[in-house]
C-alpha cells in the first residue's frame, strides 16, 4: 500500500504571476504529496479535465488578477460536469474578505491570502482529507 | 450511477467508457492497494491489441512536446491514445512535482486521449511492474496506442522502456554530450532514434554520432533483449535475416516538424514486429519476465510475512558482522519456510 | 611585495584580524548570520580592506562621466529631481483619464499606463478569454477609440507617457502615435516609453504571446521605426522589476536584466541599425527592494556593467550609448497584507534605495497595492514619500553620497563580479534565448523564490506583521469601486465600433498587416495603418497569432 496525496494545481485565467504557484507546489512536493502542476492560463475544462485523469484528491487555484469570483464559479461547473463535484477547491490569491464567504458557497473550501506560511496549506489539506471517524 | 467502490463496478464502467473510473482504477494500481488485484485480474485478459510506445531520453530532450505532436498525429489517423509519463519522487520527501502536462496543452479537451503522470514513489524494482500495469490498464481500456514516457537515466527506465513494444530514444543537440544516450546506458534499448530540436546547432553531428555508433554495434536487435531486464527464456530461433535498423529521425517538436515522418516508423516497427513474429517473441520474453519479477515480489513477502522480524534482523546482523555470507544467510530463510 | 613594503593595509588587517577575534569571542551576536534580503552573507565590518582593488579613476569616476557608477548626469538632482512617475490605470478609459488629469494636477510628471490584462494579452475587452479581468489591473484599451477617450484633454504632445505593454506593444503605441497626430501633434515631438521587453515576459512575468523569434522581430522593428521616426522615445524598458517580483535575487536582476539588454543590441545589430543610432534611446526598468544598500549598490553596478559593455564590447562611440538610463519601483511584493499601514515606511526605504542608487524616474507602491487597485489617499501618500524625499530629507542636494562607503563599494564590486559569471553561464547556452528555452533563468528564480520562502516559513527571515510582530487583527483589504457601468459602456462601444467602421478598410489592412508579418519589412506602417482604421486590437493581435504562432512554455521549477 503505498498511497499518496495527489494535487492539482492550476492557474486559470490570463494572469502570468505563477511564483505563488511554483512556491506552493514546491512546498507541497516537499511535503510528501504528488502535485501536477498544469501552468499558467489553464480554461475551467482543461482544469477539470486534468483533475479527472489524474484522479487528484484536492485541486488547488492560484489567482491574482482580481478576476477569482468570475473564474471560480466556471471551474467549480467545470469540475462538477466532470462527476468532481466531491473534490474539494482551494484558492489561493488576493481575495477581499467580503468575497470569502461567497466562495464558500460555490464549494470553495479553503482560501490562502498573501503572507499564508506554505505550512499552513500543507496542515489544511491533511485535515481536509482527514477520514471522518 | 456506476459504483466506483468496487473492482466489479469499476471495470463495468471503465469498459462503458467512464473515464473517471479509468483515473480510478490507475489509482487503485499506483497505490497498490485491495482492489488492485481484482482489478488487474478482470482487466488483464482484455488487454493485448494496444502498441504500447516507450519514449525516454535525457531531461531537456523535449520528450514531452514530442509525445504531445506524437499523440496529435496519431489522432489524426483516428487512433486514440493513453499517455503515461513517468517523473521522479523526490527521495528526501517522498513527494513529486509531475509537469509533463504543461507541455500537452494541446491535447487538451479530446475524448480521444487520456494523459496520466505518474510518480517513480522510489519502489525499488516494483516501478516497472507498476508503470506496465497502468500502461495495462490504457490498454485494457481500448486505447490503440499508449505511450509511454521516462525521465532516460538509469537501470530503472531501461525497464520501463523495455515494456514497450517500439521504443523511441530522443536525442538532443546543445545538451552537453554529442550522444545523451550512451552515458545514460538507454543506447540499446532503441527501436528508433529521434534527434529532436534539430534546428539547433550541432544536429547533424549527433545524428552522425548515432550513425557510426550503430554501425559499429551491429544491428543485431536480438543483442537489445539481452540488455534490457530480460531474462534468457526459451528463445525461438534467432530472428529472420531482415533484421531491424534503428531509423535516426529529426524532429522539431515545437514546429511539429518531422513528427509525421517519426509516426511512420512507429507503425514500421509495429508492421516489423508482427510479420517478423517479433510481437510474440516480446509479448512472451514481457509475460515470462513479469511473472518471474511477480514470483520473486510475492516469494519475498511471503518469505519476511513468515519469518519473525527479529529473527531476520539477526540475520542481517550476522551478515554485516560477516559471520555469515549472504547467500547462505538466504537460504537458511528459505528452508524455514519451506520445511 | 617587498616583506618590507609599508603596505598602510597591513596595519588596518592586522587591527582587524585581532578586533575580530577578540568580538568573535567576548561579544556574542543575535543571528548566526546576517543575509541580505537576497539572501548574500554580510560581513561584521568593512573596512579599506574590503575595497582594496578599488581605483577610483577606473571604477567610480565622477557623475555624468565614464563609467557612470556615481550617476548619469553631471549635476544629478541638483539640477533636475527625478521624474515622479506613477503608474495608474484601471476600468474604463473614461475612468482612468479622469484619474490622469487629477495626477497631472497633484504635481506629477509624467503619466504611466497601466492595462488590463486583456489588453496586455491582445484580447479585446468582450473576447471569452476576457471573462472577469475587465480593469481588473488597469485600464482597457481594445482600439483608437478608447485611446482617444484615454487621452481627451491631455496634450499628448507635452506629456510624458509610459506604458507598461509588452507582447502588444507595437499596437498599443500605434494607437498612442494615431491618438495624438489626431490631437495635431507630430509623432517626432511625442516623447515616452513602451515597455516591449519580450525577453523578461519568457524569464519572469509569462505575458508572452507568440514564440520567440517573431517577438525578437516586432522588437527589433519598433527600435527601428522608432530611431527614424521618434527620436523622442524610449522604444524599450529592458526590464528587471518583474524579474525580481517573480522571486529572483538582487544579482540575479541585475544580471538577466543586463543580459537581456545585450540580446537586443545584438537584434538591433543585426537589423543593420548602427549602435549610436538606437543605443541612447534603450531605457531600463529596475525594481528597488527593501535592503537599501543590496539595492543602491545594485544601481551602481548595472551602470558600471552597461558602460563598460557599451563601449568596450560593443564600440559604440556616442557616450549617450553608454548610459544606463532607469525608472524604478518599490517592490510590490514585498508589500504585507497584514497590517498595511506599514508598508508607507517599507515604500520610503525602497524609494530612498533607489534615489541613493541614482534613478532616473520612480513610481512608489501605495500601501493597499498588494491587496487591490489603490484608493486615492493612498496614492497620496505614496506620491508625498517622494516629495518628501525630494525636498526635506536631504538626499538629493549631493551626488552619489554613499560613495567611498567600505560596505557599499564593495557590495557593488560583489555584484558586478557576481553578475559577469551569470553572464558567463547564460553564453555557455549559446545567449539568452537557448538559455530561455533551457529553463536557465526560470530555475534560477524559481530555486530564489522557494528559498526566500522557506527563510520566512522557518523563521530565519523576520517579516514584520507576518512572521513575527503579528497583530490579532482581521486582513481587510479594501477594493476600489469600480464603476460597473464602465464594463457595459466598453462593450457597447465595441460593438457601435465594429458596426459602424469601414469593414471593408479593415479587411484590407488586416490582409496588408498579415503579408507584411510573412514577409521581411517593418511591421509598424502595416500597424498604424490597421490602427487607424479602427481594427481593433483583438483583430490586430490575432493576424500575428495566425501567422506567428503561439508560445507555451516549459515549466520548470
Amino acid at each position: 500500500m503505498d498511497r499518496k496525496i495527489r494535487i492539482l494545481v492550476a492557474k486559470p485565467g490570463l494572469d502570468g504571476h505563477d511564483r505563488g504557484a511554483k512556491v506552493v507546489a514546491r512546498a507541497l512536493r516537499d511535503a510528501g504529496f504528488e502535485v501536477i502542476y498544469t501552468g499558467i492560463r489553464q480554461t475551467p475544462d482543461m482544469i477539470a479535465e486534468a483533475a479527472l485523469q489524474e484522479d487528484v484528491d484536492v485541486v488547488g487555484l492560484s489567482i491574482l488578477s482580481g478576476a477569482h469570483m468570475a473564474l471560480v464559479p466556471k471551474v467549480r461547473e467545470a469540475l462538477t460536469t466532470a462527476g468532481l463535484e466531491d473534490v474539494p477547491l482551494l484558492l489561493g490569491g488576493i481575495v477581499p474578505d467580503e468575497d470569502i464567504p461567497v466562495l464558500h458557497q460555490m464549494g470553495v473550501r479553503g482560501v490562502f491570502g498573501p503572507g499564508t506560511p506554505t505550512g499552513v496549506i500543507v496542515d489544511f489539506i491533511h485535515n481536509e482529507l482527514r477520514e471522518p471517524l | 450511477m456506476p459504483d466506483l467502490s468496487t473492482a466489479s463496478g469499476l471495470v463495468a464502467a471503465l469498459n462503458e467508457g467512464n473515464r473517471r473510473a479509468l483515473a480510478r482504477v490507475i489509482s487503485h494500481i499506483e497505490n497498490n492497494d485491495a482492489l488492485a488485484q481484482p482489478l488487474l485480474a478482470a482487466l488483464y485478459p482484455q488487454a493485448g491489441a494496444a502498441h504500447l510506445i516507450g519514449v525516454t531520453g535525457a531531461p531537456g530532450t523535449g520528450k514531452s512536446t514530442l509525445v504531445n505532436g506524437m499523440a496529435l498525429a496519431f489522432r489524426q489517423q483516428g487512433l486514440t491514445v493513453g499517455i503515461v509519463a513517468v517523473d521522479p519522487t523526490s527521495p528526501f520527501s517522498g513527494g513529486a512535482l509531475l509537469g509533463d502536462r504543461v507541455r500537452m496543452r494541446d491535447l487538451a479537451g479530446d475524448p480521444g486521449i487520456f494523459i496520466r503522470s505518474m510518480a517513480t514513489r522510489g519502489s525499488l524494482g516494483g516501478l516497472a511492474q507498476t508503470t506496465a500495469d497502468v500502461v495495462m490498464t490504457l490498454d485494457a481500456a481500448g486505447f490503440a496506442r499508449v505511450i509511454i514516457e521516462t525521465v532516460g537515466v538509469g537501470q530503472s527506465e531501461v525497464e520501463i522502456a523495455s515494456t514497450a513494444h517500439t521504443t523511441i530514444v530522443v536525442e538532443a543537440p546543445g545538451l552537453g554530450d554529442e550522444v545523451q544516450a550512451i552515458k545514460a546506458g538507454i543506447l540499446e534499448i532503441a527501436d528508433i532514434f529521434a534527434v529532436n530540436k534539430a534546428d539547433r546547432e550541432g544536429a547533424d553531428r549527433t545524428v552522425m554520432a548515432l550513425q557510426m555508433m550503430l554501425a559499429l554495434g551491429g544491428t543485431g536487435h536480438q543483442q537489445i533483449l539481452h540488455h534490457g531486464r530480460m531474462l534468457p527464456v526459451d528463445l525461438p530461433p534467432a530472428p529472420p535475416a531482415d533484421g531491424w535498423t534503428p531509423p535516426i529521425h529529426k524532429t522539431v517538436a515545437t514546429q511539429n516538424q518531422g513528427i509525421a515522418a517519426l509516426v511512420e516508423a512507429i507503425e514500421a516497427h509495429r508492421g516489423y514486429l508482427q510479420h517478423s513474429g517479433l510481437r510474440q517473441t516480446r509479448d512472451r520474453l514481457r509475460a515470462a519476465t513479469e511473472l518471474r519479477m511477480i514470483l520473486r515480489d510475492l516469494l519475498l513477502q511471503r518469505t519476511l510475512a513468515a519469518i519473525p522480524a527479529a529473527d531476520i534482523a539477526a540475520l542481517v546482523h550476522a551478515v554485516a558482522a560477516r559471520e555469515i555470507d549472504p547467500y547462505s544467510a538466504a537460504q537458511r530463510l528459505v528452508a524455514r519456510t519451506t520445511s | 611585495m617587498s616583506l618590507f613594503a609599508a603596505d598602510p593595509l597591513d596595519q588596518i588587517r592586522r587591527e582587524r584580524a585581532r578586533w575580530e577575534e577578540e568580538t568573535r569571542r567576548q561579544r556574542p551576536e543575535r543571528q548566526q548570520a546576517f543575509i541580505t534580503t537576497s539572501s548574500t552573507p554580510v560581513r561584521r565590518l568593512y573596512t579599506p580592506l574590503d575595497v582594496a582593488d578599488l581605483d577610483y579613476g577606473r571604477d567610480l569616476g565622477l557623475p555624468g562621466e565614464y563609467p557612470y557608477t556615481r550617476g548619469v548626469h553631471h549635476t544629478m538632482y541638483r539640477g533636475k529631481l527625478w521624474t515622479m512617475r506613477m503608474f495608474a490605470g484601471f476600468g474604463s478609459a473614461e475612468e482612468t483619464n479622469q484619474r490622469y488629469k487629477y495626477l497631472l494636477a497633484e504635481g506629477n510628471m509624467g503619466l504611466s499606463v497601466a492595462f488590463d490584462m486583456p489588453t496586455l494579452y491582445g484580447y479585446d475587452s468582450d473576447a471569452p478569454e476576457a471573462l472577469g479581468e475587465f480593469g481588473k489591473c488597469g485600464v482597457a484599451i481594445s482600439s483608437l477609440a478608447d485611446m482617444e477617450i484615454l487621452f481627451d484633454g491631455i496634450p499628448m504632445g507635452e506629456v510624458s507617457t509610459s506604458m507598461t505593454i509588452n507582447s502588444p506593444a507595437a499596437i498599443l503605441w500605434a494607437m498612442y502615435i494615431a491618438a495624438a497626430e489626431k490631437q495635431g501633434y507630430p509623432r517626432g515631438q511625442l516623447r515616452g516609453t513602451i515597455q516591449n521587453d519580450i525577453l523578461k515576459e519568457y524569464i519572469a512575468q509569462k505575458e508572452f504571446l507568440f514564440p520567440p523569434a517573431p517577438s525578437m522581430r516586432l522588437v527589433a522593428d519598433t527600435i527601428e521605426f522608432g530611431s527614424q521616426e521618434l527620436p523622442q522615445w524610449n522604444t524599450i524598458s529592458i526590464s528587471g522589476y518583474h524579474i525580481r517580483e517573480a522571486g529572483s535575487t538582487a544579482v540575479q536582476e541585475l544580471a538577466f536584466t543586463l543580459a537581456d539588454g545585450f540580446a537586443y543590441v545584438e537584434a538591433a545589430l543585426e537589423r543593420g541599425l548602427a549602435i549610436d543610432d538606437f543605443a541612447p534611446r534603450l531605457s531600463f526598468f529596475f525594481n528597488a527592494h527593501n535592503d537599501l544598500f543590496e539595492e543602491i549598490a545594485k544601481f551602481r553596478a548595472a551602470r558600471r556593467i552597461w558602460a563598460k559593455a557599451m563601449r568596450e564590447h560593443y564600440g559604440a562611440q556616442d557616450p549617450r550609448s553608454w548610459l544606463l538610463r532607469t525608472h524604478a519601483q518599490t517592490a510590490g511584493v514585498s508589500l504585507t497584507a497584514q497590517q498595511p499601514d506599514n508598508n508607507i515606511v517599507r515604500v520610503a526605504i525602497q524609494a530612498l534605495a533607489a534615489v541613493l542608487g541614482g534613478t532616473q524616474s520612480l513610481h512608489t507602491n501605495s500601501m493597499d497595492e498588494a491587496l487591490a487597485l489603490p484608493s486615492e489617499k493612498a496614492v497620496t501618500i505614496a506620491l508625498r514619500t517622494q516629495q518628501i524625499l525630494a525636498h526635506e530629507s536631504g538626499v538629493a542636494n549631493t551626488i552619489d553620497p554613499l560613495a567611498g562607503s567600505y560596505y557599499v563599494e564593495q557590495l557593488t564590486e560583489q555584484m558586478e563580479a557576481e553578475a559577469n559569471a551569470y553572464f558567463r553561464r547564460i553564453a555557455a547556452f549559446g545567449g539568452v534565448l537557448p538559455a530561455i528555452e533551457a529553463g536557465f533563468f526560470q530555475r534560477e528564480i524559481a530555486e530564489a523564490a522557494y528559498r526566500y520562502q522557506m527563510e520566512i516559513d522557518t523563521g530565519a527571515r523576520t517579516i514584520v506583521g507576518v512572521n513575527d510582530f503579528v497583530a490579532a487583527e482581521p486582513i481587510a483589504i479594501p477594493i476600489l469601486q469600480m464603476d460597473p457601468a464602465g464594463y457595459d459602456r466598453q462593450i457597447a462601444r465595441l460593438q457601435r465600433l465594429r458596426a459602424g467602421r469601414d469593414n471593408v478598410a479593415v479587411q484590407k489592412a488586416l490582409a496588408a498587416l498579415a503579408d507584411c508579418a510573412r514577409g521581411p519589412d517593418n511591421l509598424m506602417p502595416p500597424i498604424l495603418d490597421a490602427v487607424k482604421a479602427y481594427a481593433t486590437l483583438g483583430e490586430i493581435t490575432d493576424v500575428f497569432r495566425h501567422v506567428f504562432g503561439i508560445y507555451h512554455e516549459p515549466v520548470h521549477f
